[in-house]
């Protein structure tokens, strides 16, 4: 396994004061500190070359764990190890063999062309010239930035900065690679390209990546395995279509009637109607599609019709529901 | 080391960008010096002895001008953005010694703007300023070689101390406190409001003995030949007496704070 994580822990102290006036004032004197627990035991352990998506709602401790495993915080318990090394113990061995992605964050050089900043992290990770070269050619054609090349940063939009920041963590050619929201915020062709480079950079050079995202559609186009954590703990851990069967096994069908009539049927539940357009919720275990279908279509007109699965969005959501309820 | 010579390169051609704010400081420190030389030259024509000669407090003025933003009037603005917006985190995800990458980011930031400041000045202070208003040149080849290496040193004494406060701010987030001690303490005890040799006798030894004489002071007095040569070594062993004492206290502090660093913001 090329990354081990076991029963890691970390918590932060929060300073808290009671508002107003009053509260600053006592806040001088004395500080009451809360404690949060960003990870309460997460364990997972990933082979080389996987591409795992990372998920939870804000605040459930995913930055926390890539950081940690990025070596950039120390965790309070819990073991690391990342290609054999712990990240905070041996942070400079180790982030020579990663590569990091904030997609809130830029790493590049704010007032310098881009071509600078790779140059300059070429000397930081100590990447022989030629090898540089040829690296740094691939990543241009691949990501596209013949033309950004001499524009100074704060000058990028925000999805050419993307993919330049892309390029910038890859220079030393990592094994691994930390995306954390790396499509945060981006148009709908940036987001493309974004998930179209990564994926390629899986597939083709076999680099391991560990991605967070609040995009399902990130996680449905890119990654095979996906983690669930909500309040600092794993709530799942699998593949997509697991995911899909611990959380729900409801499908949706969606007609386009012919008539104007209304749908109802004991097995299934109306859950939208647009117009012509009727969608049904219903248990496969309890009606088959096909029996469904074909009540329907018995007693309406019907233009068109498909069956799919819930959006992952909607099987995340109730996810974090069941969660919260427990 | 090419790692955090690439990065004082980078900033260094980053902060060459600020030609405007250059030119408008040039303004500022001529007009300044003057005025400073003015009050200087009614103090000696009312005093019949002076510890230092007037040329050479003259040119001392022309060099504290030039060579101002050397003083570390605060933590480096860059690190401190980074801690307050939690960009940090890519610095800690470089192969790279944390402070040695934020020294290495010092040195760039004290120099850039010096430099872009420093040449039209000597030029303006040494050939424009009416006969006994300017800086004459060093009593010799060997005293201006000296000013150059003491110079660099203030360089690094600089940039050691502005290390050192951008360190703190891993305790404090919004740390003005102890960079504003640090800068009053820098613009006093560093020669920039009065000239340290014109202190009283008692309290030379302590001014000798503080980091903040090795920034401005020290190295003017070897480029004017108020310090002789024979005596310079001294001033360089003071400076990086202090720049070691510093960086090994910056280090320590820092391998402290990582540990404990909690970063800002998702």
């Amino acid at each position: 396994m090329q990354i081990v994580v076991e029963d890691l822990a970390k918590t932060f102290r929060v300073a808290e004061r009671t508002p107003g006036l009053a509260g600053a004032v006592r806040g001088l004197v004395r500080r009451k500190h809360r404690e949060v627990a960003a990870l309460a035991g997460v364990s997972f352990s990933l082979a080389a070359g996987e591409l795992v998506g990372y998920i939870g709602p804000n605040g459930a401790g995913k930055s926390t764990t890539i950081k940690i495993l990025a070596g950039i915080l120390v965790p309070d318990g819990g073991r690391v190890e990342v290609a054999g090394r712990v990240p905070w113990k041996e942070r400079i061995e180790h982030v020579r063999r990663i590569g990091v992605v904030f997609g809130q964050r830029t790493q590049l050089w704010w007032d310098l062309p881009v071509v600078e900043s790779l140059d300059m992290l070429r000397h930081i990770y100590k990447v022989p010239a030629a090898q540089f070269r040829t690296q740094r050619d691939e990543l241009i054609e691949l990501l596209d930035l013949g033309k950004l090349l001499a524009t100074p940063v704060r000058q990028l939009s925000l999805g050419q900065r993307m993919r330049a920041d892309l390029a910038a963590s890859l220079v030393h050619a990592p094994a691994i690679l930390f995306l954390d929201e790396p499509t945060i915020g981006l148009d709908a062709v940036s987001k493309l390209a974004v998930r179209g480079f990564v994926k390629k950079l899986n597939r083709e050079r076999g680099v391991t990546v560990i991605l967070t995202t609040h995009d399902m559609d990130d996680i449905e186009a890119l990654c095979d395995r996906v983690i669930v954590i909500g309040d600092g703990t794993i709530l799942s851990d699998g593949t997509l279509a697991d995911l899909r069967n611990r959380v729900t096994r409801e499908r949706w069908l969606t007609i386009d009637l012919g008539d104007s009539g209304e749908v109802s049927d004991p097995d299934a539940t109306v859950i939208r109607r647009d117009g012509d357009r009727v969608c049904l919720a219903f248990d496969p275990e309890v009606v088959t599609p096909a029996e469904l279908i074909r009540r329907v279509t018995s007693r309406h007109v019907v233009r068109d019709l498909f069956v799919e699965h819930p959006p992952i969005e909607t099987v995340i959501a109730r996810l974090y529901q069941h969660d919260r309820q427990r | 080391m090419t790692g955090y010579l690439a990065i004082v390169a980078a900033r260094f051609r980053a902060l060459l960008q600020y030609r405007a704010a250059a030119l408008g400081g040039l303004f500022t420190q001529v007009f300044f010096g003057l005025v400073r030389i003015m009050i200087l030259r009614a103090f000696y024509a009312a005093s019949t002895t002076a510890p230092i000669s007037l040329a050479n407090v003259t040119g001392y003025v022309w060099l504290g001008q030039a060579t101002l933003l050397l003083i570390p009037w605060r933590e480096d603005a860059d690190v401190a953005e980074q801690i307050r917006s939690g960009t940090v985190v890519y610095e800690l995800t470089r192969p790279l010694d944390l402070w040695g990458l934020w020294f290495a980011r010092a040195v760039a930031w004290r120099t850039a703007p010096v430099f872009l400041r420093m040449v039209p000045m000597f030029v303006i202070a040494m050939l424009v300023v009416p006969a006994g208003w300017g800086l004459a040149p060093p009593p010799s080849v060997a005293a201006f070689v000296l000013w150059s290496i003491s110079f660099g040193c203030a360089v690094l004494l600089s940039a050691a101390l502005t290390s050192l406060m951008s360190v703190a701010l891993m305790w404090t987030i919004t740390g003005d406190g102890l960079p504003m001690l640090v800068a009053t303490c820098a613009t006093m005890f560093g020669g920039l409001v009065i000239p340290l040799p014109l202190f009283p006798g008692w309290a030379q030894p302590v001014l000798y003995a503080l980091p903040f004489a090795g920034m401005l002071d020290l190295p003017s007095r070897v480029f004017t030949g108020d310090i002789s040569v024979a005596h310079a070594p001294w001033v360089i062993a003071h400076q990086l007496g202090w720049t070691l004492a510093l960086a090994l206290l910056g280090r320590w502090l820092t391998s402290r704070g990582v540990r404990r660093l909690v970063v800002q913001g998702g």
